[in-house]
């Protein structure tokens, strides 16, 4: 166990503990010193990390397959909380049903490193199916929207994030520093970390809103703030987790930063449209699974042909 | 022996799904009954409701836990019969009311008794999915029978879509159990129906569902 993952992974992965454990710390001290305001919300969320961060790194310290049917059991989730969460047929359950059975096909591919299946499996192959099966099936009332919603949603929540776990398979010997899980890892922690850091900038000294009829809370101050933090950030880890030169540091820091907002408001619009505040309640604290991969699903597609093209 | 494989059954079969295939929504899950007797009241579209209602408990209270099940259904068969009693643990019931045949709720009312929590599906039959139909009486004469058991409406969505009747594929959806507070017998077999089922209502506009025609 743990040997597949290089020693600069593994303390990768003691450090995202460490951090965890004094955001713990801090989350109790604040409780402690504000004994008249309600922190449970904040309370829930930590313990939820816990247990996110928990099964994500004992995936990772099992194996690389592990962590392949970690991400696959993740899309599940998420394409199921997309689909119950979004108006569909129900003429469609079949449909549906094959939608579903492409996660094991697709992150089959994942797990045999085949690159040109993974790839147009579900642009094209899933694509060009599923409108067949639904004509099979006859119902033209509302074909358009059905047909458009279940491809998007098995695009975001099966396609672009196994990203994640097709970095895990690539060749190891390109990036000695962390091979595969070192990349995966560093595109992982820093768009969560992302996240966290345009919430915090926000809360501290959001004024100015970016995008109001999508996502209120969402201000200037918060996203140049968490993006230069995340851009510092990017920089300092790179040379320990990934085989990037300083310059192509910067540039995955913008990436994930910029692509990690883009992604969370993305869904936040889906959101708005269908009337919810969160996607679901899987993770208390957070949320749906979709609140907690949303930058996600845009930042480990772009981030991953970034990589690709540079050194692969 | 049936209580082990009754139990083997849940721990197994029926968590895994409940919990991973398809995923639960829980809203006061506090107001479930402690222990019995209790009865629990649900609005019925899917095989899965039954197996849901059973899992949201704590698995020691399984052997306590019964639900109501229609005798011309599930008793049709021998091996299906032997399922039903044995494995689920159903307190069969006749759907056909008939002079001759006595009391139709004496094996649930005994059930009771004997401090079970009595799982009930009051619309009769699963009927169209994720639709609400109306209960039917048989519920207000158990609750009248049995005044100081706490009647506890809980209102499911979303397994009618994940298996509804006549449909023998299973698709994953995240399904909704919303638990209401316990309602005892007030007197007025009307008025307390209309209570059951205002409850029901109020419970079925805490969720955001979107359309599925």
């Amino acid at each position: 166990m743990m040997m597949h993952l290089t020693t600069n992974v593994r303390w990768a992965l003691a450090g995202v503990a460490g951090v965890l454990v004094f955001a713990t710390l801090m989350v109790w001290l604040i409780a402690l010193t504000h004994p008249n305001k309600d922190y449970s919300e904040l309370k829930l969320r930590m313990r939820s990390w816990w247990v996110m961060i928990g099964i994500f790194a004992g995936a990772m310290l099992l194996s690389p397959l592990a962590s392949v049917v970690f991400f696959a059991f993740v899309s599940f989730l998420a394409l199921k909380e997309y689909l119950s969460l979004i108006p569909t047929r129900r003429a469609d359950r079949r449909v549906l049903f094959w939608a579903y059975l492409a996660i094991p096909v697709h992150y089959y591919w994942v797990a045999t490193a085949w690159y040109g299946m993974f790839i147009i499996f579900i642009p094209v192959y899933m694509f060009l199916l599923l409108p067949l099966r639904m004509v099979i099936i006859g119902e033209t009332e509302g074909f358009l929207r059905a047909m458009g919603s279940l491809h998007w949603g098995l695009m975001t929540t099966v396609f672009s994030l196994s990203h994640m776990a097709f970095l895990l398979v690539l060749p190891a010997d390109k990036n000695p520093a962390g091979a595969g899980a070192g990349l995966m890892l560093y595109l992982v922690f820093l768009t969560q970390f992302n996240d966290v850091a345009q919430y915090t900038w926000g809360k501290l000294f959001g004024k100015h809103k970016v995008i109001p009829k999508v996502s209120p809370k969402k201000t200037w101050e918060g996203l140049v703030g968490g993006n230069l933090t995340t851009l510092l950030l990017a920089i300092l880890i790179a040379p320990y987790l990934t085989p990037f030169s300083l310059t192509e540091a910067a540039g995955a820091g913008v990436i994930i930063g910029v692509f990690g907002f883009i992604g969370d408001v993305t869904i936040s619009a889906l959101k708005r449209d269908l009337g919810v505040k969160d996607s679901g309640s899987l993770l208390p604290g957070h949320g749906g699974i979709l609140d907690r991969i949303d930058s996600l699903t845009y930042t480990a597609p772009l981030f991953f042909h970034y990589v690709y093209f540079l050194h692969y | 022996m049936k209580a082990l494989l009754r139990w083997l059954f849940f721990v197994v079969i029926v968590r895994p799904l409940a919990l991973i295939v398809i995923g639960l929504n829980v809203r006061h899950r506090e107001r479930l009954p402690k222990s019995g007797p209790a009865l629990i009241v649900a609005n019925h579209n899917s095989h899965l409701d039954t197996l849901v209602l059973i899992s949201l408990f704590p698995l020691r209270q399984l052997p306590q836990i019964r639900p109501v099940a229609a005798v011309d259904y599930f008793l049709r068969n021998r091996v299906l019969a032997w399922f039903a009693l044995n494995v689920i643990g159903i307190v069969p019931l006749q759907r056909e009311v008939k002079a001759s045949a006595g009391d139709p709720l004496a094996a649930a009312s005994a059930t009771l008794e004997e401090g079970a929590i009595l799982i009930l599906f009051p619309e009769g039959s699963r009927g169209e999915p994720e639709r609400l139909s109306r209960f039917k009486s048989g519920v207000a004469h158990l609750a009248k029978r049995h005044a100081e058991v706490p009647v506890v409406p809980i209102f499911l969505h979303g397994l009618g879509k994940a298996l509804p009747k006549g449909e023998a594929i299973l698709v994953p959806f995240f399904c909704d159990v919303f638990v209401g507070e316990g309602l005892y017998w007030n007197g007025d077999k009307q008025g307390w129906m209309t209570d059951l089922d205002d409850a029901m209502h109020v419970l079925a506009t805490e969720g955001k569902f979107s359309p599925w025609e």
